[in-house]
């Protein structure tokens, strides 16, 4: 799995470290990041859910190949 | 009106809905609001003063409208939807954040992100903890009974955005007043005295702090002695953010807080459940805003023609959501109207969405479980101490809570 997060749009709401806390956090200046080693969002199910609960749409997930 | 049978279907004839509309049970949209339930994702509604404008109420039309740039926040310009006189009373002037688009409201927002993140919101738990545990314990010592709005609902947030802010809490009668006039003052006169009693107090504030040789330890603190100083906010907009923080910071709150309890206290086997098992707290919470929607009528206006869903938004057109109603689409919510802390309530638009998604939402959860959470604890007895239906509740045309909140435990 493949997760880019696009931080010139994202607001810093910090929905998707509240959906997926496993795989989501906000930097010091409050924008959406990855957790060191789980850039591949671990396998975690809530990662979709987390694009999905972002407001502006930063975040795209895509599966290799697919 | 009998003769008006013939013209056309029901729709026809009753023309279009007024909005908005006083709720009659606090916790449910306004009866009123019937038929634009479950139909088309936008009708047109009429506004006070005579004006048809859009009115969004459906859950996917919402979210992608109020992430659409091709509506505009900024209340300026020409065509902005006033819902109220006293909106169009103060609609000339600035608001930071919400009434400004980007790139502006961009800049403001990236200045003020670091400080409302979901881990700055959760060091602030034990703050908050002893805010609520003071204040029941106040309760406590002075009742039963209570009125709970002025006991703890308001003095809540209140405490906690002041600390937040770096805003003197003994303060606090007169701001909470003056947010209280500019909300729902009777006259638009109220609304704009309120809003320039705010503004000179909160610059004297600023400059109060500019002068002080070291910062304090709150945003606005911070604000003078790095952003005001290196130029990167002058300090009119300084003005408006606060203003915009401590009146969102602790009116909202204390709505969800009085108008959650009432609800609570309505759904006795909810309450029960909830007490069986603190840890769906924060599902109760999110379930609260879901159903309770108290920032009802959401404003823009288009900036340009925009297609939807076989409609057409012409440039021009004021556009209004309802949240109350988005976040009971049958299409997205099972059964929308009942109160259920199991069901998945996340992607409610109760915090709004696009980006002028609430700043504070994250800070907002985290008051919210301590508060009700604290309730539930401390009072286990708790419960109304006036018939449900002779409380009074907030105006239609304004945030929605409890005006007052009698109990006892």
């Amino acid at each position: 799995m493949h997760i880019d997060i696009d931080t010139d749009t994202c607001i810093g709401a910090g929905q998707c470290a509240l959906a997926a806390p496993g795989v989501f956090t906000q930097d010091d200046d409050g924008y959406s990041t990855l957790l060191p080693g789980r850039e591949d969002g671990a396998g975690d199910p809530m990662v979709r859910e987390a694009a999905r609960a972002c407001p502006v749409g930063a975040i795209t997930v895509t599966e290799p190949g697919g | 009106m009998t003769e008006l049978t013939d013209i056309g279907g029901p729709a026809a004839q009753a023309g279009p809905v007024a909005f908005p509309q006083d709720r009659t049970c606090p916790y449910h949209p306004p009866a009123g609001y019937a038929p634009l339930r479950d139909g088309r994702p936008l009708s047109r509604v009429t506004l006070y003063d005579g004006r048809e404008v859009w009115l969004v109420t459906a859950h996917a039309t919402a979210r992608a409208l109020l992430a659409d740039p091709r509506l505009s926040t900024d209340r300026r310009r020409p065509g902005f939807p006033s819902p109220t006189p006293r909106f169009a009373a103060v609609r000339d002037r600035r608001v930071a954040l919400l009434g400004v688009d980007d790139p502006e409201h961009n800049r403001q927002r990236r200045m003020m992100i670091p400080s409302f993140t979901v881990k700055r919101a959760a060091a602030l738990r034990p703050a908050i903890q002893r805010v609520v545990d003071g204040l029941l314990d106040a309760m406590t010592a002075q009742g039963p009974p209570a009125e709970l709005v002025s006991a703890f609902a308001l003095p809540v947030p209140s405490m906690v955005i002041c600390d937040l802010l770096g805003v003197p809490y003994t303060d606090h009668e007169f701001f909470e007043e003056q947010s209280r006039r500019l909300l729902r003052g009777p006259t638009a006169d109220d609304t704009t005295n309120a809003r320039d009693r705010l503004e000179r107090y909160l610059g004297g504030l600023i400059d109060e702090k500019a002068g002080q040789a070291g910062p304090g330890d709150g945003i606005l603190d911070e604000l003078v002695h790095h952003q005001l100083r290196d130029g990167t906010v002058d300090r009119a907009e300084l003005v408006s953010l606060a203003l915009i923080l401590l009146v969102a910071g602790h009116e909202t709150t204390a709505n969800m807080i009085s108008l959650g309890t009432f609800t609570l206290l309505g759904h006795p086997d909810r309450l029960a459940e909830l007490r069986a098992d603190p840890a769906l707290l924060p599902a109760a919470v999110e379930e609260l805003m879901r159903m309770l929607s108290i920032a009802d009528g959401l404003q823009r206006v288009a900036l340009r023609d925009i297609e939807v869903e076989g409609t057409t938004i012409r440039a021009g057109d004021g556009v209004l959501f309802a949240t109350s109603l988005v976040n009971r689409d049958t299409t997205r919510y099972e059964d929308p109207d009942t109160l259920d802390f199991r069901r998945p309530a996340r992607h409610h638009v109760a915090f709004g969405f696009g980006i002028h998604q609430c700043l504070g939402q994250n800070l907002a959860r985290v008051e919210l479980e301590i508060a009700l959470g604290g309730l539930l604890t401390r009072l286990p007895g708790l419960r109304l101490a006036a018939p449900a239906e002779e409380i009074p509740c907030k105006p239609g045309d304004t945030i929605q809570g409890m005006l007052e909140l009698p109990v006892t435990w």
